[in-house]
């Protein structure tokens, strides 16, 4: 367990994924089977222990310490385990001999009954240090939060053999803790467990952004056109195993399974073999905006009521495998026509192909582009932010390979704001200036002020950064930890061009606003932060999206008050 | 006699009327004693010092010559009339030459800790117990949670993360007094025999532990060594120093603090330290509570820190205990800013030597927790 608690310890505090790879993948190395094996369950997430809440942890507590100390230690430490694993009265001559290991916890509280849960909690807190109590109470209670993802984990595993995570994959879903025929492949002892999963994640294909002049080079009539859907990238996987037994999955396109917040999704699957598609929310035929998908993406516990409210769906544009055939290596075209016979015989409402945007030349595309509504997407405009361009005799490969897909983005909106604070990085960047808070004009009670109105931390070059956090330390007006006030008033100031995706109401903001995907796009050294725009320009904008914002795109608008996208 | 009646806690530190001295002052008086030589106990513009030796050879690299009137040396254990109280010095524990000061008038005896630890530490005298009716204390890690690790065990963290991460640089933030010292010895013992680099304003100090025969093995100043012969290496730099513009000078670093303050995540995450060394000169709760037991005191007073918890177990262990509330403890040093802070000098500062690390004086209230060597 002391291992296992270095390990999370460490991963806590380490930001850059190279690095946090370098530690699991170390750790792995460093401890023997089951040990290890148990230990990626947990980084997996694959451990769950029903009967241990935060309840139980404080019960035990309060029989072990004084009210007042308990109280004023919770208070400074500000978090419950912590605290319990901090002020435990570990008393040496308790001490049992034995450090719990990793192993032996999981598979003790595996068949433990409820009521015996404290006493073998408090026998093992009695054994460990602080960060092995630490990190035994997050187990326990199920709330590791290290920033570390499954598919991280697998890859760090993976790393260990020198081994590709899809490799992984692949088979994950055949295999149980504590993965000893994992790590004996993976140390090249043994043959890759035969026990293949039914349903596997597979690499998705990703596309690259296209520029104008990329375009000049290329034959439109080489390449098809669909629209790109604004929702969430997810492959779904189904089959029957050899007891007809039927598995069906959703994966993020990370490989993420996130099957379980999508039942109404999945049972809807009924086909062998792996669809990439669009993950979207279609209410009586129409699909909705990112925002609307985001409320169902928000909640934790999947109700009736949500069920109901945000019917999932989703919208399929690529055929990987079907009944037990590869098709990857087939032609665009080739898959596209065995998609459309697969998603004609499914049948269902809640799975769809996403059509097929005609276009004969490039500036036809541009136009469908430009208007969505007009060029086929009707009612579904709403949630089109932009074109994918895909060559007809493309592979499915997995990746960004340059070339063969391309994605054609609207122009985001843009906003000129001025910067009201800056606070230090993470990591590589910790002591530059890299994260900004940046605002708009409104009138307020003593005039004209600004109005905080979002966050970015990117979308600015490695010089660009330099220049800001130059700016920022010779204009600094007041510290706050590691924020600092910048200057900001109509003469002195930056004024930053924010790129946005789209913008939301929130009660959480005092603008009322929340931005979608903000980045820095130009700096306006140029520009005085008189200039800058005001809050009324963002609530027109707001406006706009919420009435459907494909008629005033159509007329490109860039009238006074309302302004939108950059052309 | 009553406690009061020998000392007495007053704005400036605790006073001894009677005899005409303050222990610690923090506004200039005409006698001070000094437990040890960091800023928010040792400040200058004094009358006449009274410490040890090492405390004032500091005071002397700190603030110059010129920092007090006149200065007595005094040895351990060596009795000094001042009226007809009877004071010794009598090691702390806390930084080389640090000591406890024991008071003593009519066969009433009263204890000022300064700053303490009970473990054990190779740059400095081991602290001693001694009996007392009037306990000081400090309680800078006086809450249930500070239990402070075996300091080998958090050095050897150091060690590994070097190893792991060879083409990184460690930078690691210790107070230029006693922690950077403390930290390096602790490295030489883990077996670490590489050179060691050192922050220009950890030099005078380090230099000074070892005219005192303290060996900590080769060091370097970083400064004159390029970008890609630091990977791999440690350097020792003042805390505020992680995060400051300087850290360019490495490649990728891993920042470290080594404070007692790392056992609590939070603080640990806020300072943006990405691995924590839990090393401290203080005593922990364990440490505070077995030592105020141990004097067999039973009028305790707590000076600064987390004096609430202190004070509650002192009462419920039937001890009559009472806190302090010295405004401008726990400061120590280098707290924040080497070049990122603007510091707000008071007055006592004046006498101070410009590029010398200044006390915060002007966020004393807002900042009383946030230092420790």
């Amino acid at each position: 367990m002391n291992r296992f608690a270095a390990l999370l310890d460490r991963l806590t505090y380490e930001h850059g994924r190279n690095n946090k790879l370098r530690l699991m993948t170390d750790y792995f190395r460093h401890t023997p089977d089951p040990e290890r094996g148990h230990a990626l369950a947990a980084l997996t997430g694959a451990l769950s222990f029903p009967h241990a809440k935060g309840g139980l942890v404080r019960a035990l507590i309060a029989e072990r310490s004084d009210p007042v100390l308990f109280g004023l230690s919770y208070d400074y430490v500000g978090d419950l385990s912590e605290t319990v694993a901090l002020m435990w009265p570990a008393d040496p001559s308790q001490k049992p001999n034995a450090v719990p290991s990793l192993s032996e916890v999981v598979e003790t509280l595996s068949t433990l009954g409820k009521a015996q849960l404290p006493g073998q909690l408090a026998r093992w807190l009695d054994a460990l240090d602080e960060t092995g109590r630490w990190a035994l109470l997050k187990l326990v209670t199920g709330a590791l939060r290290i920033g570390v993802s499954a598919r991280l984990a697998k890859t760090a595993a993976a790393q260990l053999g020198g081994k590709d995570v899809t490799e992984i994959e692949l088979v994950w879903a055949g295999l149980s803790p504590p993965y000893s025929e994992l790590f004996a492949w993976l140390e090249g002892r043994a043959e890759l467990p035969a026990g293949r999963d039914i349903a596997p994640f597979r690499p998705a294909m990703l596309a690259h952004a296209i520029e104008i002049s990329d375009m000049k080079k290329l034959e439109a009539k080489d390449f098809v056109a669909e629209w790109k859907w604004d929702g969430i990238r997810v492959q779904a996987a189904a089959g029957t195993g050899v007891r007809g037994e039927r598995v069906a999955r959703l994966y993020s396109r990370t490989g993420e399974d996130i099957s379980r917040s999508f039942p109404d999704l999945t049972q809807a699957l009924r086909f062998d073999g792996a669809i990439d598609g669009e993950l979207l929310i279609v209410r009586e035929g129409r699909v909705q905006s990112f925002n609307v998908l985001q409320q169902r993406l928000n909640r934790k516990a999947v109700n009736a009521r949500l069920l109901a409210e945000f019917p999932a769906h989703l919208r399929a544009y690529d055929l990987l495998f079907e009944n037990g055939e590869d098709l990857r290596g087939m032609s665009f075209a080739g898959r596209r026509a065995r998609l459309e016979r697969l998603v004609a015989s499914l049948n269902d409402p809640r799975v769809d192909i996403s059509p097929l945007v005609p276009f004969t030349t490039w500036e036809d595309l541009a136009a469908a582009r430009g208007d969505p509504a007009s060029a086929g997407a009707g009612g579904d405009a709403d949630a089109v932010e932009g074109v994918m361009i895909k060559r007809r005799d493309s592979a499915y490969l997995p990746g960004r390979p340059r070339g063969p897909w391309w994605k054609w983005k609207r122009d985001p909106f843009t906003v000129d704001a001025v910067l009201m604070y800056a606070q230090r990085g993470h990591g590589k960047r910790s002591s530059y200036y890299s994260d900004y808070t940046f605002g708009v004009w409104t009138t307020g009670a003593d005039g004209e002020e600004l109005m905080p109105i979002g966050k970015a931390y990117f979308g600015f070059t490695d010089e660009e950064l330099l220049k800001i956090d130059r700016f920022v330390r010779r204009n600094t007006i007041e510290r706050f930890g590691p924020v600092r006030e910048v200057a900001h008033d109509g003469e002195t100031g930056l004024v930053l061009e924010i790129a946005f995706e789209g913008l939301q109401r929130s009660t959480r903001h005092k603008s009322g606003l929340a931005m979608r995907f903000p980045r820095i796009s130009r700096l306006r050294w140029d520009k005085p932060p008189r200039e800058a725009d005001r809050l009324e320009t963002l609530q027109n904008i707001l406006r706009s999206i919420e009435k459907g914002r494909s008629a005033p795109l159509a007329s490109g608008g860039k009238e006074a008050g309302t302004r939108t996208r950059r052309g | 006699m009553r406690p009061e009646d020998l000392l007495l806690p007053t704005p400036a530190g605790v006073c001894c009327r009677r005899a005409g001295f303050h222990i610690d002052p923090t506004r200039p008086v005409d006698k001070a004693i000094i437990t040890h030589g960091h800023s928010d106990h040792a400040r200058a513009g004094h009358g006449a010092v009274l410490a040890t030796r090492e405390t004032l050879d500091i005071m002397r690299l700190r603030y110059g010559e010129n920092f007090a009137g006149s200065t007595q040396a005094v040895r351990y254990g060596e009795t000094v009339t001042l009226g007809d109280t009877r004071v010794t010095l009598h090691p702390a524990g806390h930084v080389l030459g640090s000591a406890q000061v024991r008071v003593e008038c009519g066969g009433f005896r009263a204890v000022a800790s300064g700053d303490y630890k009970d473990v054990a530490d190779p740059t400095c005298a081991p602290f001693e117990l001694v009996r007392c009716d009037l306990f000081i204390t400090e309680a800078t890690f006086g809450l249930p949670v500070f239990r402070h690790a075996r300091p080998e065990e958090e050095t050897a963290k150091l060690l590994r993360s070097v190893e792991l991460f060879p083409e990184r640089a460690h930078l690691v933030g210790a107070y230029s007094l006693g922690k950077a010292q403390r930290l390096i010895a602790l490295l030489r013992a883990g077996g670490y025999d590489k050179t060691i680099y050192l922050h220009g304003a950890m030099e005078k100090i380090t230099r000074y532990y070892e005219t005192r025969g303290i060996a900590l093995g080769p060091l370097e100043l970083v400064r004159g060594a390029k970008k890609s012969e630091l990977a791999g290496t440690v350097t020792i730099c003042p805390p505020s120093a992680i995060k400051d513009l300087w850290t360019r000078r490495f490649p990728d670093p891993v920042s470290c603090f080594a404070s007692g303050w790392m056992r609590v995540r939070a603080r640990a995450r806020q300072g943006g330290v990405e691995l924590p060394l839990v090393i401290s000169d203080h005593a922990d709760w364990d440490g505070l509570t077995a030592t105020v037991r141990a004097t067999g005191a039973s009028e305790i007073w707590v000076t600064h820190g987390q004096e609430d918890a202190l004070v509650h177990w002192s009462t419920q262990a039937g001890l009559h205990a009472r806190p302090l509330d010295i405004v401008g403890y726990g400061d120590e040093d280098e707290t924040d800013g080497v070049s990122d802070a603007a510091p707000n000098a008071g007055p006592l500062l004046l006498a101070a030597k410009p590029g010398l690390s200044p006390p915060r004086r002007g966020k004393e209230n807002k900042r009383r927790n946030n230092g420790e060597a």
